[in-house]
């Protein structure tokens, strides 16, 4: 049994666009009957034992909250126990597994993203396994890391904020560095949160490894404010977060629009600029060493399977990997993704990071 | 003069009750609390460090003189110590009114008062962090003063969680002096200020020390307010090693760190035992009954210290509160009502939590409760180890170091702590992960409570006249009769003090915390954080609302300690 | 030989020696007053006795048992100090009874013997009072009321009169004087007062640098002291 309260099933949401979110997710979840069956599909020993056993421990980062509804039916179906530990943000989470890998934490994991991936890579702390049916646009990484869910790191306009003052919202990375948009932006720090690594990463993909100095020079001489974590650029420095602040740019997610939708539903006092977004990845994978490498497969299997993808947007927040999951009917006007995002290949930001944080602290912070 | 000198040396003498009657008993006092100390904290932290220097089976000391080399390592080193000297020296300045107000003077309310003080204590970082830069942030009601990413500001919000400490240490002795002295310095010419000067102050001394070492740990250690109120700008050696640790995980760097930031406490450390041991004296102790005197509004002193106590309490207490409590009962839609408390049943909008707040209130009470009972033992054996003066000179190093070595754990960084567990505790304890099974919990959080009860006890332990020992061995008590007639009801106000402390501080504990407790064993302060890292009115003010039910609660405990504390003392004292 | 028997006995703090080689026998029923100057040792010699201080040479033996190693809980003497020796924890009643504890009595036999010691050093009807509101006279009575009340073979007074006023302690000696005999109780009392250790004991010893000048009943003293320096701390010169 998943070792997770039961208190909370059921429980009402209380964000105005929750009650269509929540049919949404219960149509679509009843839809699918989980791929969890399946789950030693491919799988050595264990292979043809449909009622795979034991406990599967997931180590996952502290964002963790699929719906425990759909967790149990994966229970119900596999025969497995789920428990689930974790600890800290993703790079935490990815740090924690390297320096553990002669013991692992547990058998599976959840959460690995596309800045930290590599550095999971080289360090083996994850086993080859590529679930059997891999749902078309699917594409692993490194032959052990299975994509879940993806999201976009974007700078938030405040609306009402440009309505009022008559200017006209930005839209692109450059637009921000414009003198008409003088002291507005607030971001984060790239070496303490990971919204600023991944804005940073932005700004690499978008002028290079060569050009985004200077760009940043730019956004400073234009009066960025750098924040040390995202809630205090938020809810201190953003206007759009009604508390008090008086900066209408600040630097957040794609989905975030979603959570300032006005009282009747109908629209959102924030937009997401979709122009200047950073695409985070979050992989899962069998963790070396595991005692129970059948029962984590079977896990990754279930988190890519329908009945979980269907639960993501709603208990995550974040956009299923699978591109054929059907999504909350208003997540197209209220949290969009990026067209194209920028990029920068994992294994670069493997190599890079530290050496870009540090060429970032020196222009930004000086 | 001579004969001065002489009763001094003699009062020395007096002071050494050998170790030598009672060996098991002294053996059980010490190996229990070093076992500890080296099980769940030496051996992890050393681990980890080692690992920094041994990256592949091979020796590489190379990070030393990088690290020491750059520039930025000096000027952490040299903002660690700023902000920390500037916050310990204004908790201190600030904290002795309190205490006096609070434990010299009996008013109305006072209770409450004691309560409030100790509230910011408990909150956690981010919180406070949060509510103190809506203040100083420029549209902000204390905008003005322009401390926004400035080190006034840090060391602002250092006193606002640290003058408890000072409070409630230095008072816990400061209504037991016996009032007599002061009387006859009086009595013998001197002001006010001079009895203070000359009488007063030099009996708070080893209590003033304590309570400062334990703040000078605090601010130098202080990772969640820097980060959020230094900016980019400030940093400190502990969030250089955080960021090192979690981020970059390059443990060369974070090792070096490391140990720089041990070098730094222990030089600390060493300076101010050296003040408190010369200034350590059996002091006179009176019952705390009937101690205390009503504050007379005719006084021109006590109308001083109510003036600035309430100075002190309301700008630096009452308005962070305040606002943080005002903020937490507006709704989401902007109108008024306890539509954020009646949330805390829920997981949070768009499911930001595992368990409801409710339930991560009862995971952290038990918690606590546990954390509690670990430290007490540990502590309280560490303190009565530590009170005593051996004759060898030999032995009373070793109870020194003893000393120091239990106030450490407070001048580590808990991420280097929790990773540390990680690593060393990889062999299942009967089946059981113990990294993943959420029992190092309350351990994590012990080893953290644990000098905070060393030193609330030790103090009042020390201050028993010696003489009271003696005498009762003398009348045919054993060393343990002794303990329990004689040290044990004396240090039993301290207890309850130090109990309230304890839990207060595994209430509040976030850093390790957040490594070992699992989804679903989440405590307030770890729910708390997760609630204000997301988007979202409803989860916005849900953490504010889950925050006062923190702050409410680490309140009530401490004046149900003092209430406890109190009956019981009815009979005794 | 039965009573308090030191033999060659020394106490060395360190590198410096409080106590030099001194013996001396207490007979059963005997006060006997250790007079000097602050320093010269007596105290150290009270304590060494008591089993507070390690002996670095010598015995001490009590009705012919060698005290070497007996701890001081198990020897069953009686201690009073200067001052500050009260349990501010408790009050008077629980404060003298403390040593009776230990003994296997009814509550109602330790009461009975409380009140009986109160009753001696005139403090009946004190037992509810609470130690802060003593004077140090009466302080001070009770500390000797708590020290007598287990009965015990030997009571070692430390300076118990000298931080009270001269008249006081005057009238004082008188009565620890009286509650000794009375109880007949073997005391060693140590004091740097001459006219104190007079009406207190029955012999005076004198000591001075941790030697042991001379012991003998304060008249035959008075008479013959043994040296100028005897003859200095008795009064009788400078």
């Amino acid at each position: 049994m998943l070792r997770l309260s039961g208190a909370h099933a059921g429980t009402i949401q209380a964000g105005p666009a929750a009650g269509a979110l929540s049919v949404a997710l219960l149509l679509a979840g009843c839809g699918g009957s989980g791929s969890g069956g399946s789950g030693s599909d491919g799988s050595g020993a264990g292979a043809g034992d449909p009622a795979a056993s034991g406990t599967v421990t997931l180590v996952t980062h502290d964002s963790w909250a699929l719906d425990e509804k759909v967790v149990e039916r994966f229970e119900e179906e596999s025969g497995l126990t789920v428990e689930v530990s974790a600890a800290g943000d993703a790079g935490t989470l990815v740090n924690q597994l390297v320096l553990t890998k002669d013991a692992p934490l547990g058998d599976a994991v959840f959460g690995i993203d596309n800045t930290f991936a590599s550095r999971a890579l080289e360090a083996g702390v994850v086993e080859e396994y590529t679930p059997a049916d891999l749902p078309d646009g699917v594409e692993q990484l490194g032959g052990a890391l299975t994509p879940i869910d993806q999201g976009d790191v974007c700078v938030n306009a405040d609306e009402a904020w440009f309505e009022k003052s008559d200017l006209e919202v930005p839209k692109t990375l450059e637009d921000l560095a414009d003198p008409q948009y003088r002291d507005l932006l607030v971001v984060s720090n790239p070496a303490t949160s990971s919204p600023g690594l991944a804005f940073l990463l932005a700004t690499v993909g978008a002028f290079g490894e060569d050009g985004f100095e200077d760009y940043w020079t730019s956004l400073v001489d234009n009066g960025v404010k750098v924040a040390d974590s995202w809630e205090d650029a938020y809810y201190v420095d953003f206007s759009g977060a009604d508390e008090g602040g008086e900066r209408p740019l600040v630097l957040s997610y794609a989905t975030s629009p979603a959570f300032t939708v006005s009282e009747d539903g109908s629209e959102s006092t924030t937009s997401a600029l979709l122009e200047t977004c950073f695409r985070q990845v979050e992989y899962a994978g069998v963790l070396a060493g595991s005692d129970n490498p059948e029962g984590a497969q079977a896990f990754v299997d279930f988190l890519l399977g329908e009945d979980a993808q269907a639960a993501l947007p709603e208990s995550m927040y974040m956009y299923p990997a699978d591109p054929a999951t059907e999504l909350p009917a208003d997540w197209e006007k209220f949290a969009p993704q990026a067209e194209a995002p920028f990029e920068v290949a994992p294994a670069e930001v493997s190599e890079h990071r530290d050496e870009w944080i540090e060429r970032w602290t020196e222009t930004v912070v000086g | 003069m001579d004969r001065d000198r002489s009763r001094l040396n003699r009062l020395n003498r007096l002071s050494r009750l050998s170790l030598r009657p009672a060996p098991l008993l002294w053996g059980t006092a010490v190996a229990v609390p070093l076992g500890f100390l080296a099980v769940f904290f030496a051996w992890p932290v050393a681990a980890l460090v080692v690992r920094g220097f041994v990256p592949d089976g091979v020796l590489d000391l190379t990070g030393f003189a990088e690290v020491l080399s750059s520039p930025r390592t000096w000027r952490l080193v040299w903002l660690t110590l700023t902000q920390a000297v500037l916050g310990t020296a204004f908790s201190v300045l600030l904290g002795l009114p309190l205490a006096y107000l609070l434990y010299r003077r009996s008013f109305p309310g006072r209770v409450l008062v004691r309560g409030l003080v100790t509230v910011p204590f408990v909150l956690p970082a981010v919180v406070v962090g949060v509510a103190f830069r809506t203040l100083f942030a420029p549209g902000g009601a204390l905008g003005f003063l322009g401390l926004e990413e400035s080190l006034a500001g840090i060391v602002v919000a250092l006193v606002f969680f640290n003058v408890s400490v000072v409070v409630r240490t230095v008072g816990g002795l400061w209504e037991r002096l016996d009032p007599r002295t002061e009387q006859a310095a009086a009595s013998l010419g001197a002001g006010p200020a001079r009895v203070f000067r000359t009488v007063t102050l030099p009996s708070l001394a080893p209590a003033i020390a304590s309570a400062a070492s334990v703040v000078f740990l605090f601010c130098a250690t202080a990772f969640g307010v820097v980060l959020v109120l230094g900016g980019v700008r400030y940093g400190t050696i502990e969030t250089e090693i955080w960021t090192r640790t979690t981020q970059f995980l390059d443990l060369r760097s974070a090792s070096v760190l490391s140990i720089l930031q041990l070098v730094v406490i222990s030089g600390a450390l060493a300076v101010s035992a050296r003040a408190r041991r010369r200034r350590e004296a059996a002091l006179r102790l009176v019952s705390a009954h009937g101690s205390a005197r009503r504050l007379s509004w005719r006084s021109p002193k006590d109308l001083t210290m109510a003036l600035v106590g309430a100075a002190i309490v309301g700008g630096l207490m009452v308005l962070p509160l305040a606002g943080l409590v005002t903020r937490s009962f507006r709704e989401p839609d902007g109108s008024w009502g306890p539509g954020n408390y009646v949330a805390l049943g829920t997981t949070g909008e768009r499911n930001a939590l595992v368990v409801t707040v409710w339930e991560a209130t009862a995971t952290s009470l038990r918690t606590a409760l546990a954390a509690t009972v670990i430290s007490l033992v540990v502590g309280g054996l560490v303190a009565l180890v530590v009170s005593r003066r051996p004759r060898s000179v030999g032995a009373r190093r070793a109870v020194g170091a003893l000393d120091g070595l239990f106030m450490l754990p407070l001048g580590v960084s808990a991420v280097t702590v929790g990773f540390g567990f990680l690593i060393t505790m990889d062999q299942p304890v009967l089946g059981v992960d113990l990294r993943t099974s959420g029992l190092l919990v309350p351990v994590a959080q012990a080893v953290v409570a644990v000098p905070l009860v060393v030193r609330t006890v030790l103090p009042v332990l020390r201050a028993i006249d010696p003489r009271l020992r003696e005498v009762a061995a003398v009348l045919g008590s054993g060393p343990g009769r002794v303990l329990r007639t004689v040290d044990l009801p004396i240090a039993l106000r301290s207890v309850g003090l130090a109990t309230g402390f304890a839990f207060a501080v595994s209430l509040g504990e976030f850093g390790a915390t957040s490594f070992l407790a699992r989804p679903d064993g989440a405590t307030l302060p770890v729910v708390i954080y997760r609630l204000i890292g997301r988007p979202g009115a409803e989860n916005y003010g849900m953490a504010l609302a889950a925050s006062v039910v923190l702050a409410a609660l680490t309140a009530t405990v401490m004046m149900v300690a003092e209430r406890l504390r109190d009956e019981r003392a009815g009979g005794e004292f | 030989m039965a009573g308090l028997e030191v033999r060659d006995v020394s106490v060395r703090y360190g590198l410096s020696t409080a106590v030099d080689g001194v013996s001396l026998t207490v007979a059963p029923g005997e006060v006997v007053a250790l007079l000097g100057p602050s320093g010269c040792g007596k105290s150290s010699l009270l304590r060494a006795v008591a089993g507070l201080e390690p002996l670095a040479g010598g015995s001490v033996r009590y009705d012919g048992e060698d005290l070497a190693g007996v701890p001081v809980h198990k020897r069953r003497f009686g201690l009073m100090f200067q001052e500050g020796q009260l349990f501010p924890h408790r009050d008077v009643r629980r404060n003298v009874a403390y040593g009776l504890e230990t003994q296997d009595l009814t509550r109602a036999e330790r009461d009975e013997r409380v009140s009986t010691l109160l009753d001696l050093v005139g403090l009946a009807g004190y037992e509810q009072r609470a130690v802060p509101t003593l004077s140090g006279g009466e302080q001070q009575r009770v500390a000797l009321a708590r020290a007598l009340a287990p009965r015990p073979r030997l009571l070692l007074l430390d300076e118990p009169l000298s931080a009270l006023d001269r008249q006081l302690r005057e009238r004082l000696a008188g009565e620890v004087r009286s509650a000794l005999v009375e109880t007949g109780t073997t005391a060693v009392f140590v004091t740097h007062d001459h006219a104190e250790a007079a009406a207190v004991a029955d012999r005076i010893g004198v000591m001075d640098r941790g030697l042991l000048l001379q012991v003998a009943a304060p008249g035959e003293l008075r008479a013959a002291p043994a040296s100028d320096r005897v003859a200095e701390f008795l009064g009788l010169r400078g």
